[in-house]
């Protein structure tokens, strides 16, 4: 069994539209969604629910009025900001409090409480393609690459109990935390990149970040032809970075069309430009890989 | 006043309408621009300001002195990050940078005085100005996981040197707390969305944050197509103003791609972008 992920560095490359299209072309897989920040494979997959379960994230501080003698020592204690006076009461900023307990310690009327809370959900779904884990955050919650690290355990985990050959992970964008939890003890990943400047900044952070875990890249170029010639650079920087490039998709209208209707791209035109290009892509991959 | 641009979903626009917005009201008066995507700050690629001066934004990182460490335990326990581990027979104290988030508790807990703090480097903030233009960027370091550390440190910062009366918040992706930083001092917040269920979907979230924050906000629409309503649908019900819509157009997305804001490319949507402007700024004048 192989974990694959699919990652970007810069959002929008069309890393979503990848993995789904590797969904409906890999045989004998599971998926996996570790953008629990904005979450979309499921949308696209049109996944339905089989498993439901609350994460909780770290424990948040709260003061409990009652006890509280406004000393203030909590407010100088704080290296997050996260205790605010609003109309002469200390009160903490659960979106700031960062649950290091300092307060709790250091307050003299122990006034303080750690109290678990709810970060996000994770989730087992059924897909026409297969099962699926995959989960979402609460709305300004931190601890995502924990939730990152359950959900590909989760995945993991359904592979072997489906006998599954591989477990495909569409990425989250960036090169934070969460990136660093869906890549990290993998073998290969696949680096979706467009033909921008950005998209070629972001590669070279992504790049640094998968030689620092020592993951080997397939550098895919997407949209390559709205700039052959940014395209060309890519690919020469990939090559001087000893990255493999797996292959170019042509910039066309028809992903977005597919994304609209909700379906795959190499199933909503199969024959298109683009379709037969991912396959191949694919192809290539296979043939390098072998899961054990 | 500040403006944060946020999406929700990655790669929806964010750059291109934060540097073309910029762009736009650098033709009739000064303006401040902050890059605040640490991650992956593009911004600079668009608007082209050279750097002046850089900075390292650093987090406090415990140090043990060794001459009055007993080997106790305690800063090992009160740490709730695992970032320091103390090695009683190899008479060791191990802290892991990477985890170690500055919180001070073990500096503060030690019941022997035996740890201060240094600087741990853990990306670089960057300034600049041309014309109208005050530029702004915060850097993270690779491999590391403090985002919302490093925005942090450049808000503070930011609340020190940036004097102009217009800010522009270039948002990172997602609705985490980075997210959340970013748009806390918002008088306005554009959504950023694409035409797709995709863009629709997350764009969603980020508009429970920001009405969570009960902040005042209009929507763009990137890549706008015919044929798919439910943006439009949902900013009717919720009667949150579309401000623009950006159509679905290989020109512009080569324009992107050569670095060019959308307010350079043509002046005909550098006007549409001064327009939003003065919206906006009515907007938050009649509060």
């Amino acid at each position: 069994m192989l974990e694959l992920a699919v990652v970007s560095g810069k959002g929008g490359t069309g890393k979503t539209t990848f993995t789904a299209s590797l969904a409906a072309l890999v045989k004998n897989k599971v998926l996996v969604d570790a953008d629990v920040d904005a979450p979309d494979l499921h949308i696209l997959l049109k996944a339905t629910k089989e498993q439901e379960v609350p994460f909780y994230g770290m424990k948040k501080a709260r003061i409990v009025q009652e006890k509280c003698i406004s000393c203030g020592i909590c407010k100088q204690v704080c290296r997050f900001s996260a205790i605010d006076v609003i109309d002469g009461r200390y009160v903490v900023d659960q979106v700031a409090c960062e649950g290091c307990k300092l307060c709790f310690r250091k307050c003299p009327r122990k006034a303080i409480v750690m109290e678990d809370s709810l970060s996000g959900h994770w989730y087992v779904s059924n897909t026409p393609y297969g099962k699926m884990a995959h989960g979402i955050l609460e709305v300004g919650e931190e601890n995502s690459g924990k939730l990152v690290t359950i959900i590909r355990k989760q995945g993991m985990f359904l592979a072997q109990k489906e006998k599954a050959d591989y477990v495909i992970i569409d990425g989250p964008p960036g090169i934070g935390c969460p990136v660093n939890s869906t890549i990290t003890g993998l073998k290969y990943a696949i680096v979706i990149t467009e033909p921008t400047q950005s998209g070629l900044s972001d590669l070279e952070r992504l790049l640094d970040l998968m030689e620092h875990f020592n993951v080997l890249p397939f550098v895919v170029i997407n949209k390559y032809d709205l700039s052959p010639s940014k395209s060309e650079e890519i690919k020469e920087y990939a090559s001087k970075r000893g990255a493999k490039v797996k292959g170019l998709i042509p910039f066309d209208e028809t992903v977005v069309k597919a994304l609209s209707e909700g379906r795959p791209v190499v199933q909503y035109a199969p024959n298109s430009q683009v379709s037969l290009k991912i396959k191949e892509i694919w192809a290539s991959i296979e043939a390098e890989i072998s899961p054990s | 006043m500040v403006i944060t641009v946020a999406s929700g979903k990655g790669g929806t626009g964010k750059t291109t309408v934060s540097t073309s917005l910029t762009f736009a009201v650098s033709s009739i008066k000064s303006v401040s621009h902050v890059d605040l995507d640490v991650e992956e700050p593009d911004s600079n690629i668009f608007l082209k300001v050279p750097i002046q001066r850089e900075e390292m934004i650093w987090l406090p990182l415990p140090t043990v002195d060794y001459s009055k460490c007993t080997f106790c335990g305690v800063c090992q326990r009160v740490c709730e990050y695992n970032a320091i581990f103390v090695f009683k027979n190899n008479k060791e104290v191990k802290v892991f940078g990477e985890l170690c988030r500055g919180c001070g508790a073990c500096t503060a807990m030690c019941p022997y005085g035996a740890i201060s703090e240094i600087q741990r480097f853990i990306g670089v903030f960057s300034y600049g100005k041309r014309g109208n233009i005050s530029f702004y960027e915060g850097r993270l370091n690779i491999g590391e996981y403090v985002a919302t550390d490093a925005i942090r440190w450049v808000k503070k910062r930011l609340s020190e040197i940036n004097t102009s009366d217009i800010t522009i918040i270039d948002a990172p992706p997602g609705t985490s707390c980075p997210v959340i930083h970013s748009m806390k001092d918002a008088d306005y917040i554009i959504l950023v969305t694409e035409d797709t269920p995709f863009g629709f979907f997350d764009m969603k979230l980020a508009y429970k944050v920001a009405k969570k924050m009960d902040k005042k906000m209009g929507i763009i629409i990137n890549k706008a197509l015919s044929g798919y309503d439910e943006i439009r649908n949902f900013a009717k019900e919720e009667d949150i103003p579309i401000l623009m819509e950006i159509p679905f157009d290989r020109k512009f997305a080569k324009s992107y791609a050569d670095g060019i804001t959308l307010s350079a490319y043509s002046d005909e949507l550098k006007n549409k972008f001064l327009d939003v402007f003065s919206y906006i700024e009515k907007e938050v004048h009649n509060a």
